[in-house]
């Protein structure tokens, strides 16, 4: 896959629930290979859905969906489920099986891969987020940070195109917090990380979109948009107490 | 798997027992029960074989077996039961130490009471020596249908979730002044357990999605341990002897008859 083509991009996605509350109008973004972009907006913005339709979970709205160049749609579906890997809020929504191997191998067993490979793509995802060591506890003797790593271990072991992260920083405290950043630095993939932590955003992303009532109503770098205090204002979001982005340095 | 974080009942210890792949010791344990169950409850020495061989093999496990003994108490319910068949069954009675009891209860107590013990140790030897997960694993080795298989390893993985989601709940209650006295509470535990149902419930759409997410097909790829002719052979001693037993136990139950 050449470098210009980009691991996302979605064209005019517009999306209303079965029960007719409409949720995005006409998304676009685009993502180039290797970006590490923030998708913040307020509660209720349309982040869960925009994101839901990356994998084509949902589907049927108005727009197109595009990863690495591949549509999303029914005959691509496995191929497009390789290629994003989401990682969701709740690790125990997450990590169902008995073992965190068992829950690691289960998406790539899902893309037939077998013995020795299985297992060497397991070790290497739990080695990338520094959990090898604990490979057979059961998740639920996880701490919390852990089963967070954990959870991004299961979609590593997949090799995605993208990683997309559904409030990663949320319920950690801040040594997990750190450890978590410090694996999405360290990794070679390309991330869409939807949050409200401001802070976090411009750790880990340098550039970030703003999602509000359906629509992207700002894209560029994460200082000047987390500078610019009346455009945050405007959309509920706001830099926590005694922060200010001017002195956020990464 | 000797991290000390598993299921309660499993004890890990590096034997020969515990190596053996899950499927072939739930067949074990299964045809041997069903030797037991099917061997004349008359032949007291052939019970106290079988009670032999399932010592023997808890000892090769190394499971300490004042354990094994202790956790047999999960059939005392059975035991009252059994206690209760000499008084209260019909036909020939006989005195014992001034008390009236019926020789057909007693046989009848002695049969519930040595099977069903000897059947709880087959059980909890096979849960000390295989982890919960293993067993499930096995289970579908054996071609359980899977809708099953997957049912149970939710289970498992959710128990300890859930169970944890009704401790916060509880304490919620209680720290609010509420104490569950007596029957007018009910309706606030009711609604407590409707809570409960639904966040479980919604936590399954959200598992489901995560399974999709991940490409769920519909299969569920457990990692299982294969089993070898060396295995089987090895671990349907255990019924093969006791089959060797019952037989005999039949043979002289048969000659007494004639």
């Amino acid at each position: 896959m050449s470098a210009d083509v980009p691991s996302l991009r979605v064209t005019g996605l517009a999306y209303a629930y079965p029960d007719g509350h409409q949720a995005l109008f006409g998304v676009d973004l685009a993502v180039a290979r290797g970006e590490r972009v923030a998708l913040l907006g307020p509660n209720g913005a349309g982040k869960t859905t925009l994101v839901l339709h990356l994998n084509g979970i949902l589907t049927g709205g108005r727009g197109t969906v595009e990863v690495g160049g591949l549509p999303v749609s029914k005959e691509h579906l496995p191929e497009i489920r390789r290629r994003v890997g989401i990682v969701f809020q709740d690790p125990d929504d997450q990590l169902f099986m008995p073992t965190l191997r068992d829950d690691v191998a289960f998406g790539p067993a899902n893309l037939g891969i077998r013995g020795a490979e299985l297992d060497a793509r397991v070790t290497e995802a739990l080695t990338a987020v520094g959990l090898a060591d604990l490979a057979d506890r059961p998740p639920f003797h996880l701490s919390f940070g852990q089963r967070r790593r954990a959870a991004v271990a299961t979609v590593l072991a997949m090799r995605p195109e993208i990683l997309v992260l559904d409030e990663p920083s949320s319920n950690l405290d801040p040594a997990s917090r750190r450890e978590l950043a410090e694996i999405l630095l360290s990794l070679d993939v390309t991330v869409l990380m939807v949050t409200h932590d401001l802070p976090y955003a411009m750790e880990v992303c340098p550039r970030s979109v703003i999602l509000s009532d359906g629509v992207i109503v700002a894209d560029g770098p994460t200082p000047d948009i987390l500078g610019d205090v009346d455009l945050l204002a405007a959309h509920r979001l706001e830099l926590p107490f005694g922060f200010s982005a001017a002195r956020m340095t990464r | 798997m000797a991290t000390g974080h598993a299921h309660r009942l499993y004890v890990h210890r590096p034997s020969p027992v515990h190596g053996l792949p899950p499927q072939v010791k739930l067949v074990a344990a299964f045809t041997f029960v069903l030797v037991v169950v099917s061997a004349p409850f008359r032949q007291l020495w052939a019970f106290g074989l079988f009670a032999v061989l399932i010592l023997a093999v808890a000892a090769v496990a190394e499971v300490p077996i004042g354990l094994l003994l202790r956790r047999t108490a999960v059939e005392i319910p059975f035991v009252l039961f059994a206690v209760l068949l000499p008084f209260i069954s019909q036909g020939d009675r006989v005195d014992v130490l001034g008390l009236s009891l019926s020789v057909s209860g007693l046989w009848g107590a002695w049969s519930v009471l040595a099977k069903a013990t000897l059947g709880v140790l087959t059980s909890l030897l096979l849960a000390t020596t295989t982890e919960l997960g293993d067993l499930v694993a096995g289970l579908d080795r054996l071609h359980l249908p899977t809708l099953i298989v997957q049912i149970m390893t939710f289970m498992i993985r959710y128990a300890d979730v859930v169970t944890g989601e009704m401790r916060r709940m509880r304490l919620a209650r209680i720290s609010r002044g509420f104490v569950a006295r007596d029957i007018r509470h009910l309706p606030v535990l009711a609604r407590s357990l409707a809570v409960l149902f639904i966040r479980s419930f919604e936590r399954g759409e959200r598992v489901h999605l995560a399974m999709l997410s991940r490409g769920y097909t519909g299969r569920f790829p457990l990692r299982t341990q294969a089993a070898g002719a060396g295995h089987w052979i090895l671990a349907l001693c255990l019924p093969a002897v006791a089959l060797a037993v019952a037989a005999a136990a039949w043979g002289v139950e048969l000659s007494q008859g004639a």
